[in-house]
């Protein structure tokens, strides 16, 4: 089985390097997709249904389609005419500047017959509500439900049992570049650059959608401003784009407006939970019941993830997806996940609570993971959880603070990825493989394995990703990309080297299997007595560069992530203001490929935590049933003052290989989080996200200081 | 946006003539952090707009018997300046609580007394409510945790601005310029209710502009602050405000002005609570008591009643805060 060097041999990998397309997005000079405007290329906009239920009537574009500079207009982008959420696309124009083009979606005259609707996930629930599929029930049951042992009898035993309701919101992607794609027909051939996580599913689902075959697609994405899963599948809007830019006969540019985006590039799912949890007196966890709603608008996949990390031996739990006139959910960083943390650890903490036990402790208790078991240790040692208040709201004064603690977990691994890797006479090497830079660092880590490979420096490396041209590698989710592309990259390097060894046995008169790549050298062995640089074997190559075709490989990467989260807060009672002053992130990540891009994930990922935790909320109103809050101003995120300081540890263990670190460390947040806003003032609140008005509420609900007992 | 026919005037002289009397046929335009947005929204229609940023003498802080702000002088300027942070602090603590620091450099004074509500339904334009013409507000069985708890209906806006509260508080006046030629306005009377103005926030006639803003020089023994509250500290508008102005002779408090941004309609003036602590000391009661008066006017609508305790509590915050100076 291939074995990565061991760490003390690595001159590059594990070691800490600026990405390589940083400069290039800090100074403007990188390329997104709405960057590229070939000549000629006309501005797509798309018209939106205002309405979250109703009939389309009639489209009548006669005023539209006068306005000058107006190219092309479509009115069958929806199926059956049926508008299922406010926010639809109903309608596209093709124009020569993106004003004109709004202005002929504004004289688009649509005839609605408005219907009745449920936009939220209460109104969806309630007796006779208005139903999104007129085929269906709002309620559906995703799956069969979780069983495992009797949990009547688990809850007979248990010393002590809990039940709480508890709810999470829908959070949207809110990437900073909106969705959109820039399409271009040469021929028969249609060139798509995307903003996307995924240029081979795309090729392949616009295909199909277009009729075409996927040899005639290609999909470039250089760059892109942030996925988190909901650019992972192909666009409606690229499809849009490419019948509009079919008809125009020029090349059309489609983002959705920052409206558009939030109404339908994806989202979060919300959820209410309903759970029970029973356990001994000693902590050890017997049983665990729950009953989960969420709603992914009218899609699927809301499910929550329960009983999370926790492996109880009787354990019943059902979820229902419940439809909603409200756009369809999407992946998003660790589906499932942060919802079912949220609940679980807070549950998990009363159970300490009514046990006087430590919440640490209790976690110990019942953890079956080696690696958390040493995370927990390191992460309560790092935030000092002996400081952890004993009374929950004991301090004085109306600043109080608390500690809390969260696990992550994480499954997949990731594999599957090609490469192609050209090695040229002037020593220059060109990488190719089919994945894309998500913003996670990627390009820079396909460069990094061939230079470690290689024995040479980063500067000689010409990473190409972000193309459907080059060979395949998976979309960038579930954390795959890093497992299944480096084991690639570094196979294909091998090849690379086997085929220059052979050159440099000839020269020296040695055998290949001793030669050595190091510090842009070949060494004739290890005696390093005979050597070369690296130009110098290249140049053996004369006119022909040496080409070869490497794959993912076994041993180089594996799955299964765990992880562990601390938080401390500060909570003005008198204003309702959680502060988070600091997080403590514990992160498993096998071979730690760059420490600074790895670092930065964990970061990002410990932001969009506290984001969701006290911050994001999409908000439908009941009137119309359309978001309100789909702009930057009322759908708040947190920005530069609300980050905490944020303690990466990096939990390495390089036996196991390359893991996927991009989701985990966003699991446990919210919930230590809560967990510490508890040990702050004594009041628990049991909905996301934890703003002012709720912890407001909830604290003149009761006695601000509780008493000791 | 839509199309509109644009001026660049470089004197008042030519305002009377661009000018309309209809309310939203012609508009100013200053820094245009909040214009702009209301264009591209297309919530207004405007078929002319004039930039006032080419008119001379309307910029710059003037420190003499007083202060006087030109309606074009920036936040930024408004809260950088040393004599405003010394005298007038509740003023430049207030600037520096606005948005961001682009905005703050965009923005102006006069914009900012003028902006327009930040009500999410006046905001959408697929919402035509009260205020836009409508024939209802949607707030009260809408979603209104940022809506008026004081002084609402039949709109509900609360006033966005920072920098009125504390104008108000320091007793300032508006000079304004209209085909009438200058003429000065309270404070205290410039921003009116929506019971009686619906379609706008003040008594600013359509074809007047102000081009100042002066501050009488406070007597000696002032104290003044402001406390904002927001969700977050990156970006918001205030969920809720108190500027205070405290004239003190010896521990007494002679005068003052405590007046409430982010939960009315207007800059609440709350004299019920100025009466609590007129001719008093400061003490954890007087304090508490005039905690208390700045809400019982308050009625909240179904999902604000938090913004009561935060009011209270903000309020006794402030004047803890200015009773330590002493
Ligand atoms: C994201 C965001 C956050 C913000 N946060 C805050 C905040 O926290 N606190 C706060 O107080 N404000 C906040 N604002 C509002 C901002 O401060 C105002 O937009 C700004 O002060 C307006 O000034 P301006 O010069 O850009 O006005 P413009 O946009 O040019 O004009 C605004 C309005 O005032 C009118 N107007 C402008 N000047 C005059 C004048 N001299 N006479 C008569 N009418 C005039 C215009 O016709 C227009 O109707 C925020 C704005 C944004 C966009
Ligand atoms: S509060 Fe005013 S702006 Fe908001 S919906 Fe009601 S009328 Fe419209």
């Amino acid at each position: 089985m291939a074995k990565w060097k061991s760490l003390k041999d690595m001159s590059i990998l594990s070691t800490a390097y600026p990405r390589l397309d940083g400069m290039d997005k800090v100074t403007g000079r990188a390329q997104y997709t709405s960057d590229v405007r070939p000549a000629g290329m006309l501005y797509g906009r798309l018209l939106t249904s205002p309405y979250p239920a109703a009939k389309v009537v009639d489209i009548d574009v006669s005023r539209a389609a006068k306005l000058a500079g107006v190219h092309v207009i479509l009115t069958n982008l929806l199926e059956g005419k049926a508008v299922r959420y406010a926010g639809q696309p109903v309608a596209a124009v093709a124009a020569d500047t993106p004003e004109i083009a709004a202005d002929a979606v504004d004289l688009i005259r649509v005839k609605y017959e408005k219907l009745p609707f449920a936009a939220d996930l209460d109104s969806a629930m309630q007796e006779g509500a208005p139903r999104v599929f007129s085929d269906r029930e709002n309620i559906v049951a995703a799956r069969r439900p979780t069983q495992k042992g009797d949990v009547d009898a688990g809850f007979a035993a248990a010393d002590v049992v809990v039940d709480a309701t508890f709810r999470t919101q829908v959070q949207t992607h809110s990437c900073l570049e909106t969705h959109g794609s820039m399409v271009e027909w040469k021929g028969e051939d249609l060139y798509v650059y995307d903003s996307t996580q995924g240029v081979h599913s795309v090729r392949e689902g616009l295909a199909k959608n277009l009729g075409i075959s996927p040899a005639q697609v290609h999909v470039i994405c250089e760059h892109m401003g942030g996925g988190f899963g909901s650019k992972l599948q192909p666009g409606f809007y690229t499809a849009h784009a490419a019948r509009l830019a079919k008809k125009a006969g020029r090349p059309v540019q489609l983002m959705l407006t920052r409206k558009q985006d939030f109404l339908s590039a994806g989202n979060r799912p919300d959820s209410l939970q309903k759970l029970k949890l029973g356990a001994k007196k000693d902590g050890s966890l017997v049983a665990f019941s729950g009953t989960t709603w969420g709603t992914a608008g009218i899609g699927r996949g809301a499910r929550v993830r329960q009983p999370f990390i926790y492996e109880i031996p009787n354990v019943y739990a059902e979820h229902h997806d419940v439809y909603t006139n409200a756009g369809a959910a999407r992946a998003f960083r660790a589906p499932g996940c942060p919802q079912a943390s949220f609940a679980m650890e807070q549950l998990l903490d009363e159970v300490a609570e009514k046990l006087n036990m430590d919440p640490l402790d209790l976690r110990l208790k019942n953890e079956t993971n080696a690696t958390r078991r040493k995370e927990w240790k390191i992460g309560a040692e790092k935030i000092g959880w002996q400081r952890r208040r004993k009374t929950p709201g004991s301090d004085s004064g109306p600043v109080k603070r608390g500690l809390g603690l969260g696990a992550s977990i994480w499954w997949p691994g990731g594999r599957g990825t090609r490469a192609t890797m050209t090695v040229f006479p002037d020593g220059k090497v060109e990488v190719r493989c089919g994945t894309q830079d998500i913003g996670t660092g990627t390009r820079t880590i396909v460069a990094a394995i061939a230079a470690e490979e290689l024995g040479i420096g980063l500067e000689m490396i010409r990473p190409l990703i972000g193309q459907s041209d080059f060979p395949y590698s998976g979309g960038s989710g579930g954390s795959t990309t890093a497992p299944s592309v480096a084991p690639a990259i570094k196979n294909t390097s091998e090849k690379a080297k086997a085929k220059l060894a052979e050159i440099a046995s000839g020269f020296f008169g040695a055998s290949p299997e001793d030669i050595i790549f190091e510090n842009g050298r070949v060494y004739m062995d290890k005696s390093r007595k005979k050597s070369m640089s690296w130009q110098e074997i290249c140049q053996l190559l004369e006119t022909q560069p040496i080409t070869v075709h490497g794959e993912w490989v076994e041993g180089l990467s594996s799955a299964g992530v765990a992880g562990c989260q601390f938080a401390e807060v500060a909570v003005d009672t008198e204003t309702g203001a959680i502060r988070v002053e600091k997080v403590v992130a514990v992160a498993d990540c096998g071979l730690v490929l760059d420490r600074l891009t790895t670092e930065s994930q964990v970061n990002g990922a410990v932001i969009q935590g506290v984001s969701y935790a006290l911050y994001e909320n999409r908000l439908m109103d009941p009137i119309t049933g359309t978001m309100i809050n789909a702009d930057f101003e009322n759908y708040k995120i947190a920005g530069a003052l609300e980050v905490p300081e944020i303690e990466v540890v990096l939990f390495d263990e390089p036996e196991r290989g390359v893991i996927g670190i991009g989701e985990p460390p966003t699991i446990p947040t919210s919930a230590a989080i809560a967990n510490a806003v508890y040990n702050a003032i004594g009041v628990r609140l049991r909905s996301l996200p934890m703003t002012p008005d709720r912890v407001l509420d909830a604290l003149y609900a009761q006695p601000v200081t509780r008493k000791e007992d | 946006m839509e199309n509109f026919e644009y001026f660049a005037p470089d004197s008042l002289d030519a305002l009377p003539g661009l000018l309309s009397r209809k309310r939203e046929r012609t508009m100013v335009l200053a820094g245009g952090t909040d214009l702009l947005d209301m264009l591209k929204e297309r919530i207004v229609k405007p078929e002319k707009v004039i930039n006032l940023k080419g008119i001379a003498g309307l910029k710059g802080i003037q420190h003499g018997e007083g202060v006087r702000i030109g309606a074009l002088t920036t936040i930024a300027e408004i809260a950088a300046d040393a004599g405003l942070k010394r005298e007038y602090t509740v003023l430049a603590q207030a600037a520096r609580s606005i948005a961001t620091p682009q905005l703050r450099n965009m923005g102006t004074l006069g914009g900012n007394l003028c902006q327009r509500p930040r009500c999410w339904y006046f905001r959408g334009r697929e919402y035509v409510c009260l205020k836009k013409g409508g024939s209802k507000c949607f707030a009260p069985e809408g979603l209104n945790k940022y809506n008026a708890i004081i002084g609402g209906g039949p709109s509900f806006i609360v006033h966005p601005s920072d920098s009125a509260p504390a104008l108000q508080a320091l007793q300032a006046t508006v000079h304004t310029f209209g085909p009438q030629g200058e003429d000065s306005i309270p404070m205290d009377e410039f921003f009116e209710l929506p019971i009686d103005n619906l379609r706008a926030e003040n008594v600013l006639e359509p074809n007047e502009i102000i081009t100042a803003v002066s501050i009488p020089k406070p007597a000696p023994g002032t104290r003044s602050a402001y406390i904002k509250f927001r969700e977050k500290q990156s970006l918001d508008f205030a969920i809720s405000s108190v500027a205070a102005v405290l004239e003190m002779e010896g521990s007494r408090v002679r005068d003052l002005r405590i007046v409430l941004g982010g939960v009315a309609p207007i800059p609440w003036r709350s004299q019920v609570a100025e009466d609590e602590l007129r001719g008093k000391k400061l003490s954890d009661e007087t304090i508490r008591r005039a905690a208390e008066a700045a809400v019982s006017e308050a009625q909240p609508l179904s999902q604000n009643r938090y913004k009561i305790t935060l009011t209270r509590n903000l309020v006794a915050r402030t004047l803890h805060q200015l009773a330590a100076q002493g």
